[in-house]
């Protein structure tokens, strides 16, 4: 990409971007994606030509007119290993390259910022953490790295943006995230590429990119009251798993506070990092997840709470660093038994409980 | 074009079809319906596979007549997801999977070993007869209201998301899957069996060796797409919960099961295509094939390669990262013999004598078009553009580059190439080129365009469409006009040379190759006393001396008589 | 002639190498979840009747003896041993079946059959169910419960594809049989009896897989 003059290539962007021969490069990711599909286009053009050259020169050369005895020659082991070693060659290139791109792509930034997207036959619903949420749309801003975060509520869809050269599948069952970084401010389709029923070819949107201050003002114009994290908050109530996870050193289940992206032992020995997908598996299947010195009593939510439900009730345990808030939900839903002194300190995270009661490591 | 030809026909005047042969031994319906013959039985498909073709080309000009315009104004969408979808079915399974092996694999390659059939001629009829059953299945299905599930089936919307016929298609396609397995099952032992004395493995035309290939993949393969159909129907009918998340199913694992057979599938329909490539070029640059061992090797290469490269058809979809390090490097291993034989039928060309009748065109357009369609394979392996790629009509033009500038173009330079064997009649040469050319260009202005509209990131299976990617749909549109016509040439002018075709005689091409020793059409037995095989595939200077001692031998004939 | 026998043969284990492809998927599924959901699939496995599971098995173990018996049989043109042979052979493989009918009945009744009347009850309530009580199981939590849907997805998947298998055999035993007592196969001409004998072996060899693999997860008695 360095290597190749900066105006040269604004040129040739340009030129096919306005002959629609290519979508616009509005991401950081998209040129670099360009730069290995231009490689490719290149690789190609010349195996083509020398093919075409080849058939095209023997065949003038050697036509029946021309060259009426044919001369049988069995091979040449040295032409074969050419013709194999050098298309290996670049082919081992344009996989190492391109594993690179794909990694990049797939592998979200710890400061991305994360809006969850949730389809359905036939929309994308996002949910943005302040609450916002649109339909067959998203804002986002510039110079942010962004997280999707996807699951379907029904088919298998697909969640592609062309401009930023990115496309996820949205599966139902579990989470997919890619993530990507904006760089034009503008709107580009939004399209659902994996076939998914009837309205499969409306299950389009637009994604609407804005500078950081057009992002603020849209933010705050477009609330809709709860954050993610506060609808999270309510329905972690009301599904009673302040009961149990309330960061008691006596409590049922482990403390939540501080657990998103931390190493949890499991009650089988394995280790595992408890990421938005665990989080979400553990409120669906817990006696999988069970965490190591506790008994699986946890009962099973699935079919108790729709993905848009738990995807709010990850947000809130993700911005759980204390257990206050959960013991003043217990106040609120009272839950404590009469009598017993309510703890008004922030408590601190679990460090003063004995070992064998978990271990939760910040 | 060249005026030269290699084309030597008996003298016309005097020439007949000869009087005994497979064709006129019996007659009457219920001897073709139940016969053992290989080589009726190949008509028996030629005539059923070119019908299926017929609808499920109807079917993609229904989609290119949709698509000339960017609202879903001409059908329901709902129709058109079962036109595209039929459409896929249809040509998958019931054109190109059988379409080189069941015609003219069935009926050459006895003759191509020495041998008077296959080895299992009983189950050779019951192929035919579970893919007629398969296909009146479909048929069955289109006119009960179709399926609208892409032909890829995906869970859960093939299995809790739709109401359409999914059943009976799954079943149709189980059937006609034993139908391709039963076919490989015959070529394999056929090859390893049956061989004539003295036709050793590396004797074998390639031919042999891609449909050898694409039998092993049949074999191995089909069964475990006959499994995924068979859970699939399960999970629909009793609801049994394996691809279903709520009961811990996990549709990822249906998508395992599918492609684990339906990418070995595509090399199933491009090996005997490739095969039918090395004999038309080497016939006609008058040269054996260069490289031989290497050709007759990269066939199986790609079948072993074939079963371990299935999930690049899934790396979007939240399979672990590391895997597809492993599969998008086994796609690049797979490219290569595919790169290998390009090269080596190019260099087939130096320092021969060509000639460029109709299947030498015919193999020129598949040697471009299929570099075309597999280099843009590679942009797919390779994980980091398949992100932006797939699912975009960019996959919708790899597909159709390879199987129809390849496979398809094949199959036509192979029907050509030996119609005259088949029929006894030669089909008319200079409309014959006219078409394939009218082809070449019909399929270059449908399918190019195609790449661009992918990179440009339409999606694929949409009836509808945003404004600015019309254009290009309109040249789609256009140019699928004009390949219909290139196709519906030969059907009118091949049945046109069955009454009013030149007699071909034994050998119009000049060809070495057991098939060409014999009369045309053939004898039931094929060979009057079976051979024994002293020479390598494509010996012309072997050629010369038969020719020679034939003619020696007819002079002698004629001055004993006078 | 030889050609033909041999090549025949040849088709015969080719035929068999496609059948290990076609239940081949069904075991990668079993495999990948009983990995995940271990709990389940012991529970699951605990409701299946060893005592039924390990009959059938002997049954057709024997099944293949005297079928190879039959085919030495065959090829020493004893006729009459050829036909009892086979004629056991037929009567073991209906045993079989019918074993599978009482066992998949006993499913039925207790509601363990997938779809829409599938019962949990025995895994949450271990004690209401005699073979959970025999196997001491503990109970289930419910989304674990679920899974025991999977497990028998899949004994019945694979069970009722290996009894599809099984009852197309005794259909071509029956022929067998008629055409046995006409001499058709002590004269010399032993390749089909032969070549069945290939398939039924396969049949039995499936089932020794599927029967640890389904009756037998973490048995401790």
């Amino acid at each position: 990409m360095d290597h190749i003059s900066p105006v040269l290539w604004q040129f040739l962007v340009k030129w096919m971007t306005n002959f629609a021969l290519f979508p616009p490069e509005a991401s950081k990711i998209a040129p670099q994606m360009d730069a290995l599909y231009f490689f490719m286009v290149l690789v190609s053009l010349v195996g083509l030509t020398l093919v075409g050259l080849l058939v095209v020169g023997f065949s003038i050369l050697y036509s029946k007119k021309r060259h009426p005895v044919a001369v049988q020659i069995e091979g040449s082991t040295l032409l074969e290993a050419t013709w194999t070693i050098i298309p290996l060659g670049l082919f081992l290139i344009m996989f190492v390259w391109g594993s690179l791109i794909y990694f990049r792509v797939y592998t979200p930034p710890a400061n991305a910022m994360n809006i969850y997207v949730v389809g359905k036959q036939w929309m994308w619903k996002a949910e943005h953490p302040g609450g916002q949420h649109e339909i067959d749309a998203l804002h986002v801003p510039t110079g942010q790295p962004i997280q999707l975060t996807l699951i379907s509520q029904d088919v298998f869809h697909s969640f592609s943006i062309p401009a930023f050269r990115v496309k996820r599948e949205a599966i139902p069952g579990r989470y997919t995230s890619v993530w990507f970084e904006a760089t034009e401010p503008g709107q580009y389709h939004l399209f659902c590429t994996q076939y998914c029923g009837t309205d499969h070819s409306h299950m389009i949107g637009t994604i609407t990119v804005l500078t950081p201050e057009d992002y603020k003002k849209w933010l705050a114009e477009s609330t809709s009251g709860m954050s993610l994290a506060q609808n999270g908050e309510r329905l972690f109530a009301s599904l009673s798993c302040n009961a149990c996870h309330n960061g008691r050193p006596d409590a049922r289940g482990p403390s939540l506070a501080n657990v998103y992206n931390s190493k949890l032992r499991l009650s089988n020995g394995q280790e595992t990092i408890a990421d938005e997908a665990y989080l979400r598996d553990a409120i669906l299947n817990p006696s999988e997840h069970v965490t190591q010195g506790f008994a699986p009593i946890m009962p099973t939510y699935q079919g108790q709470v729709s993905e848009d439900g738990v995807i709010s009730l990850v947000e809130y345990i993700k911005t759980l660093n204390s257990n206050y808030r959960v013991e003043q939900t217990l106040n609120t839903t009272g839950l404590l038994p009469e009598g017993e002194p309510t703890s008004k300190s922030t408590s601190t995270p679990k460090a003063t409980a004995p070992a064998a009661k978990g271990t939760v490591t910040p | 074009m060249s005026s030269a030809t290699i084309i030597s026909l008996p003298d016309q005047s005097t020439a007949r079809i000869p009087k005994t042969n497979f064709i006129t031994k019996e007659n009457g319906l219920l001897s073709w319906l139940l016969t053992g013959d290989h080589k009726r039985i190949a008509i028996l498909y030629l005539i059923s596979i070119t019908f299926f073709f017929a609808i499920g080309g109807s079917l993609a000009g229904l989609i290119r007549l949709e698509l000339l315009t960017p609202q879903s104004d001409l059908m329901a969408t709902d129709t058109y997801n079962k036109v595209f979808t039929m459409h896929g079915i249809i040509m998958i399974f019931l054109f190109l999977v059988p379409s080189v092996p069941a015609t003219l694999g069935n009926f050459l390659i006895p003759i191509m070993i020495g041998a008077k059939d296959l080895a299992l001629p009983k189950i050779n009829l019951l192929s035919w007869y579970l893919y007629m059953a398969g296909g009146i299945m479909i048929l069955y299905t289109m006119m009960t209201g179709g399926v609208d599930t892409g032909w890829t089936f995906t869970t859960p919307l093939s299995t809790h998301y739709v109401n359409t016929n999914v059943l009976s298609t799954g079943l149709a396609i189980f059937v006609a899957g034993f139908s391709s397995i039963f076919t490989g099952l015959n070529f394999i032992v056929t090859i390893h069996k049956m061989r004539a004395p003295g036709m050793t493995w590396f004797r074998l035309p390639l031919f042999v060796w891609s449909n050898y290939a694409a039998s092993i993949l049949m074999v191995l393969g089909t069964p475990v797409l006959a499994i995924a159909i068979v859970l699939v129907a399960l999970e629909r009918t009793i609801g049994i919960g394996v691809f279903d998340p709520t009961k811990g199913g996990d549709p990822i694992l249906f998508q395992h099961l599918f492609w684990f057979y339906s990418h070995p599938a595509v090399y199933i329909m491009i090996l005997p295509g490739m095969g039918v490539i090395s004999e038309v070029i080497s016939t006609f640059a008058r040269k054996r094939v260069f490289g031989y061992t290497a050709v007759a090797f990269s066939s199986v290469a790609i079948a072993v390669f074939g079963f371990f490269v299935w999930e690049h058809h899934m790396f979007i979809m939240g399979v672990s990262n590391y895997s597809t390090l492993v599969f998008s490097l086994l796609t690049m291993l797979v490219a290569v013999p595919s790169a290998i034989k390009i090269f080596n039928w190019s260099f087939t060309l130096y320092k021969g004598s060509i000639t460029f009748e109709t299947p030498m065109l015919y193999a020129f357009g598949f040697m471009g078009l299929f570099t075309i369609g597999g280099l843009t394979g590679v942009f797919l392996g390779t994980t980091g553009m398949d992100i932006h790629l797939t699912e975009t009509y960019f996959i919708v033009a790899h597909f159709h580059f390879v199987m129809v500038g390849g496979m398809l173009m094949a199959f036509l330079a192979g029907i050509h190439f030996w119609w005259p064997k088949i029929t006894g009649r030669m089909y008319p040469e200079k409309i014959s080129q006219l078409a394939a050319v009218v082809t070449f260009i019909g399929f270059n202005l449908t399918f190019f365009p195609q790449f661009i509209l992918g990179t440009l990131g339409m999606p694929r299976r949409y009836a509808s469409y945003p404004e600015e990617f019309q254009i290009l749909n309109v040249f789609s549109t256009a140019g699928a006009t004009v390949l219909g016509v290139g196709y519906l040439l030969p059907i009118l002018y091949l049945t046109w040379s069955l009454k009013y075709g030149e007699i071909a005689g034994s050998n119009p091409w000049q060809a070495t190759g057991l098939e060409w020793q014999i009369q045309s059409p053939p004898l039931t037995e094929n060979f009057a006393e079976i051979p024994i095989v002293d020479h390598d595939a494509y010996d012309y200077e072997w050629l010369e001396k038969m020719e020679l001692a034939k003619k020696q031998h007819e002079g002698q004939e004629v001055s004993s008589v006078g | 002639m030889q050609q033909q026998v041999d090549a025949t043969g040849f088709a015969m284990w080719l035929f068999l190498l496609t059948e290990i492809m076609f239940f081949g998927g069904m075991f990668t599924a079993y495999l990948i979840y009983r990995n995940w959901y271990y709990p389940a699939f012991v529970a699951a496995s605990h409701q299946l009747n060893i005592f039924w599971g390990s009959l059938n098995t002997l049954i057709l173990i024997s099944s293949s003896f005297t079928m190879a018996m039959g085919v030495w049989s065959a090829q020493m043109r004893k006729q009459g041993a050829l036909v009892l042979c086979l004629i056991l052979t037929f009567i073991l493989g209906l045993a079989f079946l019918g074993i599978k009918t009482i066992e998949y009945k006993e499913k039925f009744e207790k509601h363990h059959v997938p779809g829409a009347h599938y019962s949990l009850q025995s895994f949450l309530n271990p004690d209401s169910d005699q073979e959970a009580r025999e196997a001491h199981d503990k109970p289930l939590p419910l989304d674990m419960a679920r899974h025991t849907e999977i497990y028998f997805s899949l004994y019945f998947a694979m069970t009722g594809m290996h009894a599809l298998h099984m009852i197309i055999g005794i259909c071509i035993l029956g022929f067998m049989i008629v055409r046995a007592r006409q001499g058709a196969y002590t004269g010399g001409h032993v390749s089909f009896v032969e070549y069945f004998g290939l398939y039924w072996h396969f049949v039995d060899i499936v089932w020794i897989f599927l029967f640890p693999l389904l009756y037998l997860i973490s048995r401790h008695q």
